[in-house]
């Protein structure tokens, strides 16, 4: 096999990698399509966090934050060990995020990037390059006092954000707006147009309602920012900022797989420098940086004389590698003090234990703030997933620590009562997974609530305008339901006598759910409005001294 | 001296200038977008078929599989050729509101649908389309109804996000409104309800089922929940009402939930007059019809007879 084929096979291999991580995200939401013998609990049909589940960031940073491993992100030892062996395979051979990295930064090679500097210039080894592992190590310390903070910056949940709330909801969005002018068009063949790009909406978005996700300013221009950088550095991302890369970057440190070079042959001729994706100086003359090799093998596949050879036990001459990034010790302590002392200094004044937030209403299954925080990556696969575009990522609605992580925003969309897809899909346990009896009750136990609804007397109709209504009622999901009237005899501006039912919210029954909210005719701030309070998880966040006392959780 | 270049610049620069100038002249506009009422002529979808002969007919159907209650009470008015002629296109209209299953009784029951959808097509049907728009997430209704199954199965076209043009529905209360197009594309319209509580109207049947033709904010009608009923009962004149009465939902309607809130009542009622049906079928969650202001109201305006007294009770 030539190192030409080898090359292919890595595109090959990112091509396929990206497609699947593509289609997997597609699927995360109801397609209406059922699988198996249950018909009535929905289960996705595929596996749609396993590229998470994979990802030794996710599990390390969550395994240090809770002490444990949650289900499933076992899978990352795979990764782990290949790393072990291989170095960073995953950066240059699987990582989505580094495919459209590599993808967005080509086509560039014999320009100039904004600064006048030369693509073969900007490929030599630089200091920011070690921004990534300052990234890890900081972050890995606010993990340890149960912060996952490193979520924001873990390359998978930034391009399943980035895809899954800004890119695919632009996608349905426009799709409506062009539907919207092809049948308005009264043309009919254009029609039939329309009528397919609602079928892909349909089927392969599985949106069928436009989707607006909470701040997808933000997501979208940290998004736009780490594909433009690559017009300047090639995969700017991936070699100082990645904190994935930074750890695959530690692990490769003993890997047997390296490069050989045949200094003599070399005619400084540069071409393995201007395909370089790591920034690594695979050039004869600098020492190799084996930890930010992304093994793409585009140097050996140039390299017009067969200088640079990728072999198992490589023979190493003196000085020719360097195999691990130069970061004292002394910076090493510094970065993991100062990531503990960030999250004291998040939370002095939003502590989620002193300052209960009443918008944090958080999905159906998840644990406690406490732990939540030590789970959650914020990668939005609930946000995703969720058929009612009820979850959204936080701006710093609920705390700069909170930073875009999943609240339910009823007034867009309201959980659905037999919905458990957001529990199926969070691959830490923030939410952990629950079944449908377990969400909706049963005789013995009590289903999960996530708030409590209450009312508005000064907006409600029956109550505050004498009209009739309870529309809050008709939607309530529970049985019996939370939310019941009184009738009552009234007189009005004109004098006429009529019965109103007015409503009321028994908080014992009520399980948060929105859907009061979401129905609500008073469309701008609605008369009955769901707060965090009466939460299952939380055993403080209670309105009823029964459910404090029921609770048994600390 | 004038350069060739220059004229070519000067007179470009002219030209520009005029069409900016012009441009500006045709897009002002004093007077933007606003909403305004604007007037036009209702639509009014009378789908009724029979004479008086017919209207007076009323089947009752009891214990039997939901398949045969249905059939049964298509026979007894005469067979299924009495509503539906070879080439029609029909819309059965199935209550499929909420995310419930079958034995729920917050749905229409699928079997019950099937079997309607079996019977127009074996009289000559063109094409029957099963739709409506839910309040939960119409795929999982669909869904966990049943329905889409059932339907599907029984060779009908499942339309679960039907689009909607605004029309005038020449109501007293509703005027302009989105309705659902396959209302407007059929010849026949079956509306299949079940017979379930309801926190307001008190009871939900035939007429109410009607605000699944129409999209819209519909929790506002809930305002003017019995006049909205009578204006969309008048609109979209059915061709047969079908109740599915074989799970009865007492209490904490139109949803349920709850097993214990469900009555096994194992009855169709079946006719042209959508009052009479209505009207027959309350009686099973123990309310007087003269008690239901819609009934009384649509009584009223001649859409059906609520005196039931005066029909000619079928029991297959």
């Amino acid at each position: 096999m030539t190192i030409r084929t080898v090359r292919n096979l890595r595109r090959a291999s990112q091509t396929i990698f990206l497609a699947l991580f593509i289609f997997l995200l597609l699927r995360t939401g109801f397609s209406g399509v059922v699988t198996g013998d249950n018909v009535r609990d929905f289960e996705l049909s595929w596996p749609v966090k396993i590229f998470l589940q994979f990802d030794p960031l996710v599990a390390i940073s969550t395994m240090i934050a809770t002490a444990s491993l949650y289900t499933g992100l076992i899978f990352s030892l795979i990764i782990v060990i290949l790393t072990i062996f291989f170095g960073r395979f995953f950066c240059g051979w699987i990582c989505p995020m580094g495919t459209i990295n590599q993808i967005c930064s080509s086509g560039r090679r014999n320009s100039r990037n904004i600064f006048g500097k030369t693509v073969v210039k900007m490929n030599r080894w630089h200091w920011y390059q070690h921004i990534k592992y300052f990234v890890l190590i900081v972050l890995l310390g606010s993990a340890l006092v149960g912060s996952v903070l490193i979520g924001l910056f873990d390359p998978l949940s930034l391009l399943i954000r980035s895809l899954g709330l800004v890119v695919i909801p632009m996608l349905v969005n426009i799709i409506d707006g062009i539907n919207s002018l092809l049948f308005n068009s009264g043309f009919e063949p254009l029609s039939y147009v329309g009528s397919a790009l609602g079928m892909v909406k349909q089927h392969i978005l599985l949106n069928i309602e436009p989707v607006h996700y909470n701040t997808i300013v933000s997501l979208g221009v940290v998004f736009f920012l780490v594909l433009i950088s690559n017009r300047i550095i090639t995969r700017f991302w991936c070699r100082a900022v990645c904190p994935l890369g930074a750890l695959l970057g530690l692990l490769s440190r003993w890997s047997i797989l390296g490069m050989e070079r045949d200094e003599s042959k070399c005619t400084n001729c540069n071409l393995c420098l201007k395909y370089c994706q790591g920034g690594d100086d695979p050039i004869p003359g600098l020492p190799w940086k084996k930890f930010d090799c992304h093994l793409c093998l585009n140097c050996q596949a140039v390299c017009p004389e067969d200088v640079i050879k990728f072999k198992l036990f490589p023979r190493q001459e003196r000085k020719e590698t360097i195999p691990q990034p130069s970061i004292s010790r002394r910076k090493v302590v510094l970065g993991i003090g100062g990531g503990v002392l960030m999250v004291p200094f998040l939370r002095s004044g939003d502590d989620h234990k002193a300052n209960f937030n009443a918008m944090r209403i958080r999905p159906p299954g998840s644990v406690e703030e406490d732990q939540f925080l030590e789970r959650c990556v914020r990668c939005g696969e609930c946000m995703k997933v969720c058929p009612n575009n009820a979850i959204h990522p936080t701006l710093l609605e609920t705390g700069w620590e909170a930073l875009w992580t999943p609240i339910l925003i009823m007034r867009i969309g309201y959980c659905e009562h037999t919905c458990t897809l957001c529990s199926q899909t969070c691959p830490t346990g923030a939410i952990r997974r629950i079944t449908l009896e377990e969400k909706v009750g049963s005789e013995d136990v009590k289903p999960i609530s996530i708030g409590t609804a209450f009312i508005d007397r000064g907006r409600c109709l029956p109550w505050a305008m004498d009209t009739p209504c309870i529309v809050c009622e008709e939607w309530c999901p529970t049985s019996p339901k939370a939310i019941y009237f009184e009738e009552v005899e009234v007189t009005t501006r004109d004098g006429e006598v009529t019965t109103l039912k007015r409503p009321h919210v028994d908080p014992d029954v009520c399980i948060g759910c929105g859907a009061c909210e979401f129905a609500c005719p008073v469309i701008d701030k609605p008369a009955v409005y769901v707060t965090s309070v009466g939460e299952s998880r939380s055993r403080r966040n209670q309105i009823l001294l029964e459910r404090n006392i029921d609770s048994g959780r600390s | 001296m004038v350069s060739r270049r220059d004229f070519i610049k000067r007179t470009g620069k002219a030209v520009a200038a005029s069409a900016v100038l012009g441009a500006g002249y045709l897009l002002a506009d004093s007077q933007p977008d606003y909403p305004v009422e604007e007037s036009s002529t209702p639509l009014i979808l009378d789908h009724t078929t029979g004479g008086p002969e017919l209207f007076k007919k009323l089947a009752v159907i009891r214990d039997d599989t939901p398949a045969n209650l249905v059939e049964k009470a298509i026979t007894a008015l005469g067979g299924i050729g009495m509503f539906i002629s070879k080439g029609d296109k029909v819309l059965v209209k199935p209550n499929i509101g909420w995310d419930r299953t079958p034995e729920q009784a917050a749905d229409t029951n699928p079997e019950m649908v099937g079997q309607v959808i079996r019977m127009c097509l074996g009289a000559g049907a063109s094409e029957v389309v099963v739709t409506d728009i839910p309040c939960n997430d119409p795929r999982r209704t669909f869904l966990r109804s049943g329905i889409q199954e059932a339907a599907e199965e029984a060779g009908a076209k499942v339309i679960i996000d039907p689009d909607t043009e605004e029309v005038n529905l020449g109501g007293e209360l509703l005027t302009k409104w989105p309705v659902i197009t396959p209302v407007m594309w059929a010849d026949k319209i079956i509306n299949m309800p079940i017979t379930k509580h309801h926190g307001l109207s008190r009871i939900t049947i035939g007429m109410k089922n009607l605000y699944g033709i129409i999209g819209g904010r519909r929790h506002q009608l809930h305002q003017s929940i019995d006049q909205s009923i009578v204006d969309l009962a008048a609109f979209a004149k059915p061709t047969l009402v079908i109740a599915d009465c074989y799970r009865v939902l007492m209490r904490s309607g139109p949803q349920g939930g709850n097993l214990s809130d469900v009555k096994d009542v194992r009855t169709v009622v079946a006719g042209v007059d959508q009052i009479a049906v209505d009207a027959y079928a309350s009686q099973f969650l123990d309310v007087e019809a003269e008690k239901i202001r819609y009934i009384v109201m649509g009584d009223k305006i001649g859409l059906g007879k609520m005196d039931l007294s005066e029909k000619e009770i079928l029991n297959g």
